[in-house]
């Protein structure tokens, strides 16, 4: 019955059932549990922050500031979670959660904080809310997971709120991208010209139009494999356990 | 003599697909497949692996009915490959592409560049020199493909071509855009760097053509035997002292020359990418012929002498 311990990567694709792998041992698993609680809580401190940060302002706009910092922190401390792949201790794909791991950690400091001006922007909000309400929950999973003893609450949260939230992100991060353009333009924010002496030359604005095109064919490939897992897991109940 | 039934189960389903009966012992592999492929005309033999075990790995055409661990009926497993593509065909493919846009960027074809500049040519010689060099390489291993290799497998899966052209077009067509641009800068030694660059370019070059013709005849014509490569008279080929798999050792060699040649960044990414990949097939390599024969030399590395 023994279940190994749960990937702490939101993978698309699955890399389960390793017959060599033999899951992490008992120094691993007590490290990943306590890696997930630090991040489940880390995300708790920016929800929270966000809803502080409303009730005193009063409205909804501009909360980016009020938790930039833990945003920055948490988000990019996930970079960790490709080294665990890459170690072993956690069965996902090295390639598929440092894809995930690096689009987030792209949005945080190559958009968000590179570009000042989106900052006030309301896409923001909409993509930090939807990412901070998917790692709680995400977190969460892997921390009872790893200590089996997984809530069903948790268990449906995780494959269940995503048909909102990960549509919600998408649009948001898409938003923010799009009113960065004009300012990368006009900025030629880390683009280099021709001529130089390595030959070499990078437009950051035409960058960002194909990272947003490329939404285009990656969203629903992995929105779709999230309603397949959705109806294995939740179909057969507790005892499956299927880790993604 | 006992004649053979065989029964062909599809892999996934376990569906029944086809019922041989009266099947010579001595029937290979190959012929039980050119048999499935009368009744299932969709599967030709290149696309079929037929296993003993639904799981299993793939027999192999040669292998004879008599001689595997089955009974005078004998159950077979059948998985679809997917549409096929002969490895000529494919090589072609993908080095034609290099071959020919990089010459559309060095002529500087329309809707490249500045429309001032359409069928102009660059005032470097070593922009020249960097086209020559280019073709010639593609040229080669065109060649070389049409008669120096002895492929072991005649067919690739069809997805392989878009993924290769992919890297080849896509790569060739980004370093032929800097090299032949209008603010295309020399490399900043001048001269003794591109002349350098120049003899490990071709130095390479030849190393790579040696190692190709001494693999070749390591394999008589129409033979898939597999035995140890070693050095020759051809000094290029000493390195195989020192490496199992020269051929990329000096391709590296080649594209490091290049990238010295021209200065030029992403023909750096281009030879680093290419480094890695041939990386990993060279460890492959190294490991299955240390599995495969028991005395062979302990000296060498996968691809670069004594270090990876």
């Amino acid at each position: 019955m023994a279940a190994p311990a749960k990937g702490t990567s939101r993978t698309a694709q699955n890399d389960v059932a390793s017959i060599k792998k033999k899951g992490p041992g008992a120094l691993a698993t007590a490290y990943l549990v306590i890696y997930n609680v630090v991040m489940t809580a880390g995300w708790l401190v920016i929800a929270v922050g966000l809803v502080r940060a409303y009730l005193s302002k009063g409205s909804y706009h501009g909360l980016y500031y009020s938790i930039e910092r833990p945003l920055k922190f948490f988000q990019t401390g996930a970079l960790l979670e490709i080294l665990h792949c890459a170690v072993g201790i956690v069965p996902s794909s090295v390639v598929l959660t440092g894809f995930q791991v690096m689009s987030r950690v792209f949005l945080t400091w190559a958009v968000t904080h590179s570009v000042r001006e989106v900052q006030n922007e309301d896409s923001v909000l909409l993509f930090v809310v939807a990412w901070t309400v998917t790692e709680i929950i995400r977190y969460s999973f892997y921390t009872f997971s790893l200590l089996n003893h997984l809530p069903y609450l948790i268990k449906w949260a995780r494959y269940t709120l995503f048909i909102v939230l990960y549509p919600m992100g998408v649009t948001g991060e898409l938003l923010t991208i799009y009113a960065a353009l004009p300012y990368v333009q006009k900025t030629g924010l880390y683009s280099v010209t021709l001529p130089n002496k390595y030959n070499f030359s990078f437009d950051y604005y035409t960058f960002l139009i194909l990272v947003m095109v490329s939404y285009i064919p990656l969203f629903p490939q992995l929105y779709f494999h999230m309603m397949r897992q959705r109806k294995k897991v939740l179909a057969s109940g507790e005892e499956h356990k299927k880790s993604n | 003599m006992k004649h053979y039934e065989v029964e062909i189960l599809c892999a996934k389903t376990k569906d029944k697909l086809c019922f041989l009966d009266k099947v010579d012992p001595n029937s290979t592999i190959g012929e039980i497949k050119a048999m499935f492929h009368k009744s299932h005309p969709q599967w030709y033999p290149a696309r079929q692996s037929i296993r003993l075990d639904a799981k299993g790995k793939s027999l192999k055409d040669e292998d004879i009915l008599q001689n595997l661990p089955v009974g005078t009926t004998a159950t077979l497993y059948f998985r679809d490959l997917g549409a096929q593509i002969s490895w000529v065909t494919v090589f072609l493919t993908e080095y034609g592409g290099p071959l020919l846009l990089y010459l559309m960027f060095y002529f500087r074809v329309p809707f490249i560049y500045n429309t001032k500049y359409d069928f102009t040519t660059s005032k470097h010689w070593v922009v020249h020199l960097a086209c020559m060099c280019h073709s010639f390489h593609y040229v080669k291993r065109l060649l070389e493909t049409l008669f120096v290799h002895r492929f072991s497998h005649g067919t690739m899966p069809l997805r392989n071509i878009f993924k290769n052209c992919t890297y080849y077009w896509g790569f060739s067509a980004w370093m032929a855009y800097y090299i032949n641009h209008p603010l295309y800068t020399p490399p900043a030694y001048g001269e003794q760097q591109v002349q350098l660059a120049l003899i490990i370019f071709l130095f390479c070059q030849i190393g790579n053509f040696s190692i190709h013709i001494a693999l070749r005849n390591l394999r008589p014509p129409g033979s898939k035997a597999r035995k140890i490569p070693y050095p020759t008279k051809n000094p290029f080929t000493w390195l195989f002292l020192l490496v199992s798999c020269p051929n990329y050792t000096y391709e590296v060699g080649s594209w490091v020359g290049f990238t010295l040649m021209t200065q030029c960044l992403p023909v750096a990414f281009f030879t680093l990418v290419g480094f890695i990949q041939m990386m990993i097939w060279a460890k492959g390599k190294h490991r299955s012929y240390l599995k495969e024969f028991r005395d062979y030399p302990r000296l060498r590395s996968p691809i670069l002498p004594f270090m990876l």
